[in-house]
C-alpha cells in the first residue's frame, strides 16, 4: 500500500550507552541501511516520556522506535525495564485510536551490535513502508 | 555567560575529509543551515577537530555573540568533549553545545544515497539547531574521590594492577575467589617464549601482594552488590566460610589462639579425599586443603561442601592455635573505593561439547592446562609427562590447535583466535622433546600466530628441534580400544591428502571463554559486554583498559584473549588509569541530574519508587505543601522520573521535555518548533 516515491519519517529514541553506542558501530563497519530514521539521543531509554511518543505521531512521525539496552545491561540499572513498560501502555493507546502499534517499536541493542543495529533499522523501515503513511498524516 | 536573550546558533560542518563529504554535500547542508531561524553563521571546514577548527569556533562565538553551538561531524561519544572544550574556550558554558552526528550515523551508513544522505544530514543539524537555541548554562559537579581501589581476580594481571596502585599510595583491595592469588599463571609450568619457570617469575609478585602494606588482600572472597559511582563505589564483600582464622583474623574476632600459620597438620588427619580441581582433578586434596605449597595466602580453607565435620582436625590444630571453626559463616564487609579494576580472567571453553575429538571420553585426549600440570614438577605427577590411560611415557603427542578456536560451527565454538594457544603449543612440543628423549610431537595447525617480541624465533627453533607440523584441521581423533593410543585425522592441506597419524596422546589447545560469573560481576558494575562476551573496553584502540562506567577499568583477558605480557601491560595500564582520579582527589560528573519544578509538583510522590538510586524524596514547603526533591548527590541523571512524571514537573537538565520535543518538532515539522 506504500505509496509511489514516499519515504517513512521515522523518529529513533535511543539512549547512549548502548543502542547509540551500536549505531556508531554500525557505522565504523560501514554497514549500510536506508536514511529515513532520525535518532534523537537521551541518556536511558527511561527517559521517554509517553508524550514524546504522542508528540512525534502527532507531528506526522510514520514509526517511532525506542531502543536501549538489553535488559540486565542498562546503565541504571532498570531505566529499559521501566520503558518497555511505558512502551506496552503506549501500544495499547495507539490500538485503542486505531493506530497499528507495529508503528511503535522497542529494540534492545547494545554497544557491541552494530550488525544488529543495521538489521534493526531495515526491519523497521521495512514495517513502516508495508504499513504506508500514518493515519495522522492522511 | 549569557543574558536572556534571541538565540544566536554557530553551525559548523565537518568535512572529515572525505568520510563526510565523500558521501554527502557538505555545501549543501551549509547552505541549509544558513537559512534556519536563529542561525547566526554557518562555515565547514576539512577537519573540525583540529586546531584551526576549533580555533573557528572559538572566533566565531566571539565575533558573533553566540548562545550556542552546533558541531555536525562524527559522534558526541568521541568528540564531544573536544568542542565542549572549544565551546568554553570561546567563552561559552560548555553545555551550550549540541552535535549533530553525520559521519558515524549517516555518511559511514548511508555512503550509496548521496541525496538521501544529504537531507538526512539536513534534518540532523535542524534537529541540534532546534536542541541548541534552547540550552542552558550547567555547572558539571565535583565530588571528592576515595583514596582506594579495588581489583577484582587476583591472577598476574590482578596482582600487577595491584602492586602499581599500592606502590603509588593508594590502598588496594584484592579480591580473589578462590583461596590463594595466583590465577591461571600458577596452573602453568613454563612460560613462553623465554622458558621462565611460571611460578618462579609469578610467586615473587604473589609475596609482594601479600605484605604490601598498602594492599588489603581479601582471598575466598566475592564481589556481593556494588552501589555508588566514580569516586564513591560502595561494595559489599561476601567473606566466604573458610573454616580457618589467621593470626589477624583471630585478633580481630577477639578470639584466642595464635591462628592458622600453615603447618597442614590438618591436612594429614583429615578423613575426606576430593579431587584437586587446581590439578583439574588428576590428583587428590583433603577436605582442609591448600592448592599448592606456594599459596599466598598460606591459610588452609575447608571445603563445607565435602567436610563430615569429624573434628579430627580441629583435635590436632589444638588450642594454641585454635585456628579452626567447623561453624564458621559467611560474613560481610563494606568497602568505600574510588576505582574499580576488573581482572576476572577466562576459563576454557567445555571441549568434550566437540564430541569429534572425544575428550572426557577417550582418557589420553587432555587439554593444554591438564599437560601444563603433567609437565609440571609440583604436578600430580612430579612432571613426568604420561599417559592417564595406562601411566606409560609417551613417544608421540599430538597437539590440536584452534580447538574450538577461529570455528564458526556455533555451540561452545568461539569464532575468534584465542591468542596464545599456537605459543603454548609450540611450548609444548619444546617441552616434551626436551623431557622425553626420542618423543615426536606433531603440530596440527591453521596458522602459526607467533606474533610478539622473540615469538617468530622461538618457533623456527622448535622447527629447528624435530617437531613435525601439519597443516590442516583435525578432523576427528579416534581411540584404540586396546592400545588407548589416538589415531588423529586431519587433511594435510600442504601435500593436499588425508592423513591419519597415530599418537599416544593429544593435547587440545581448547579455546578460551569468560569466567562462569563474568556476565554477573559484569552486571552488578554495569559495564558492558563484545558480542563474545569479554568485558567491552570503552574505545578498542584509544582506551583500552576504561569501560564507558566511569571509574571501572579492565586488565588482562576478562577484556578479550591475551598473554602475559600484554596482560601485565594493560594491568599497568589500568592501575594507572585508576590512579588519575584518585591522587586528583576529586572528580567532575556531567551535570545531567533531575531538578523538581516546584510550582508544578503536585508531591504525588510516584516518581520515588521510579528511581532506581534512592535520589528522590518529598519535603514540605513553607506553605505547607508537599513536593519532590532530589539529592544530587545520588542522581546520576538517567530521566526515568523525568520520564514518568505525570504532571511534567521533573526537569532533567540538558534533556529537558521542551528539548526533546523540539528536536521531534524540528524533524517532523521542518520548523525549529519549541517556541520559546
Amino acid at each position: 500500500m506504500a505509496d509511489e516515491g514516499w519515504n517513512p519519517k521515522i523518529v529513533a529514541i535511543i539512549c547512549n550507552w548502548c543502542s547509540y553506542a551500536g549505531a556508531d558501530l554500525a557505522g565504523g563497519a560501514r554497514i549500510q541501511y536506508p536514511p529515513d530514521i532520525r535518532a534523537i539521543r537521551v541518556m536511558c531509554t527511561g527517559r521517554v516520556d509517553p508524550l514524546f511518543i504522542m508528540k512525534a505521531f502527532n507531528d506526522g512521525a510514520d514509526g517511532v522506535l525506542v531502543s536501549g539496552c538489553h535488559f540486565g545491561d542498562c546503565h541504571y540499572l532498570e531505566g529499559n525495564y521501566k520503558c518497555a513498560k511505558r512502551m506496552f501502555l503506549m501500544k495499547n493507546v495507539l490500538k485503542n485510536i486505531g493506530v497499528n502499534d507495529k508503528r511503535l517499536r522497542m529494540t534492545f541493542v547494545s554497544a557491541s551490535e552494530g550488525a544488529k543495529w543495521g538489521v534493526v533499522m531495515n526491519d523497521v523501515i521495512n514495517t513502516i513502508k508495508e504499513l504506508g503513511p500514518s493515519p495522522f498524516n492522511r | 555567560m549569557v543574558e536572556d536573550q534571541t538565540p544566536r546558533i554557530g553551525v559548523f560542518i565537518c568535512h572529515c575529509g572525505t568520510n563526510i563529504a565523500g558521501s554527502l554535500s557538505v555545501a549543501d547542508v551549509v547552505k541549509y543551515a544558513q537559512t534556519l531561524p536563529n542561525v547566526i553563521v554557518a562555515k565547514d571546514y576539512q577537519y573540525m577537530c583540529s586546531t584551526p577548527g576549533q580555533t573557528m569556533i572559538k572566533e566565531a562565538i566571539a565575533e558573533h555573540k553566540l548562545t550556542g553551538v552546533v558541531v555536525a561531524a562524527c559522534t558526541p561519544r568521541l568528540h564531544e568533549p573536544t568542542f565542549r572544550i572549544a565551546t568554553r574556550e570561546g567563552g561559552l558554558n560548555e553545555f551550550r553545545f549540541e552535535m549533530a552526528n553525520i559521519r558515524d550515523q549517516n555518511s559511514w551508513v548511508h555512503m550509496h544515497d548521496w541525496d538521501g544522505a544529504t537531507a538526512k544530514a539536513k534534518d540532523q543539524v535542524r534537529i541540534a539547531v532546534a536542541k541548541a537555541r534552547l540550552l542552558e548554562d550547567l555547572t558539571p559537579k565535583s565530588v571528592p574521590v576515595e583514596h582506594a581501589a579495588m581489583v577484582v581476580g587476583g591472577g598476574v594481571g590482578g596482582i600487577q594492577a595491584s602492586l602499581d596502585l599500592a606502590s603509588a599510595g593508594i590502598k588496594t583491595y584484592l579480591i580473589e575467589q578462590t583461596p590463594s592469588i595466583g590465577g591461571r599463571m600458577s596452573q602453568l609450568d613454563k612460560t613462553f617464549p623465554t622458558l621462565d619457570c611460571s611460578q618462579c617469575i609469578l610467586s615473587p609478585k604473589m609475596v609482594d601482594a601479600g605484605r604490601h602494606p598498602n594492599i588489603i588482600l581479601k582471598s575466598y572472597t566475592e564481589v556481593e552488590s556494588v552501589e555508588g559511582y566514580i569516586g564513591n563505589f560502595e561494595i559489599t564483600l561476601r567473606r566466604k566460610a573458610r573454616g580457618t582464622r589467621n593470626a589477624a583474623e583471630m585478633e580481630a574476632a577477639g578470639l584466642k589462639g595464635s591462628g592458622c600459620n600453615g603447618c597442614g597438620d590438618c591436612t594429614s588427619v583429615c578423613p575426606v579425599i576430593k579431587p584437586n580441581p587446581f590439578e583439574f582433578g588428576m590428583a587428590p586434596r583433603k577436605a582442609i586443603y591448600i592448592y599448592h605449597p606456594q599459596v599466598v595466602p598460606l591459610q588452609y580453607t575447608i571445603d563445607f561442601d565435602a567436610c563430615v565435620k569429624c573434628g579430627l582436625c580441629k583435635e590436632i590444630c589444638g588450642p594454641e592455635k585454635a585456628a579452626i571453626d567447623l561453624d564458621m559463616v559467611d560474613t560481610f564487609e563494606k568497602v568505600k573505593v574510588g576505582c574499580v579494576i576488573l581482572a576476572t580472567g577466562y576459563d576454557l571453553i567445555p571441549i568434550e561439547d566437540k564430541t569429534e575429538w572425544g575428550y572426557k571420553r577417550y582418557e589420553n585426549v587432555i587439554t593444554g592446562l591438564e599437560f601444563e600440570r603433567l609437565i609440571c614438577a609440583s604436578g600430580p605427577t612430579g612432571g613426568h609427562l604420561i599417559r592417564p590411560s595406562d601411566g606409560v611415557t609417551p613417544m608421540k603427542v599430538g597437539f590440536v590447535l584452534c580447538a574450538g578456536s577461529r570455528d564458526n560451527t556455533g555451540g561452545s565454538s568461539k569464532p575468534y583466535c584465542s591468542r596464545f594457544c599456537c605459543m603454548y603449543s609450540l611450548k609444548h612440543a619444546h617441552q616434551v622433546m626436551e623431557k622425553i628423549p626420542g618423543c615426536v610431537p606433531y603440530i596440527f595447525y591453521m596458522d602459526i600466530r607467533s606474533f610478539g617480541k622473540m615469538y617468530e624465533e622461538f618457533y623456527y627453533r622448535i622447527q629447528n628441534e624435530g617437531a613435525k607440523f601439519i597443516r590442516g584441521r583435525v578432523a576427528s581423533l579416534q581411540e584404540d580400544p586396546v592400545t588407548k593410543n589416538i589415531y588423529v585425522k586431519a587433511e594435510d592441506t600442504l601435500l593436499g591428502r588425508p592423513v591419519t597419524v597415530e599418537c599416544d596422546i593429544v593435547v587440545l589447545a581448547a579455546a578460551i571463554k569468560p569466567k562462569a560469573d563474568a556476565e554477573h560481576i559484569r552486571q552488578m558494575f554495569g559495564i558492558s559486554k563484545s558480542q563474545d562476551g569479554w568485558y567491552l573496553e570503552a574505545h578498542p584502540k584509544l582506551n583500552p583498559c576504561g569501560t564507558t562506567t566511569a571509574g571501572i577499568f579492565l586488565a588482562g583477558v576478562c577484556q578479550g584473549p591475551k598473554d602475559i605480557p600484554d596482560t601485565v601491560g594493560q594491568a599497568e595500564g589500568a592501575a594507572s588509569a585508576a590512579s588519575i582520579p584518585i591522587h586528583k582527589g576529586e572528580v567532575e560528573l556531567e551535570p545531567y541530574f533531575a531538578q523538581c519544578v516546584e510550582s508544578l509538583c503536585a508531591g504525588c510522590g510516584m516518581c520515588i519508587p521510579q528511581c532506581p538510586y534512592k535520589a528522590l524524596s518529598l519535603k514540605s514547603l513553607d506553605d505547607g505543601r508537599q513536593v519532590m526533591t532530589v539529592t544530587e548527590a545520588k542522581c546520576k541523571g538517567c530521566g526515568t522520573c523525568g520520564g514518568y512524571c505525570p504532571g511534567g514537573a521533573i526537569k532533567m537538565q540538558h534533556f529537558t521535555s521542551p528539548q526533546i520535543c523540539a528536536q521531534i518538532d524540528a524533524f517532523l515539522l521542518g520548523g525549529l518548533g519549541g517556541e520559546q
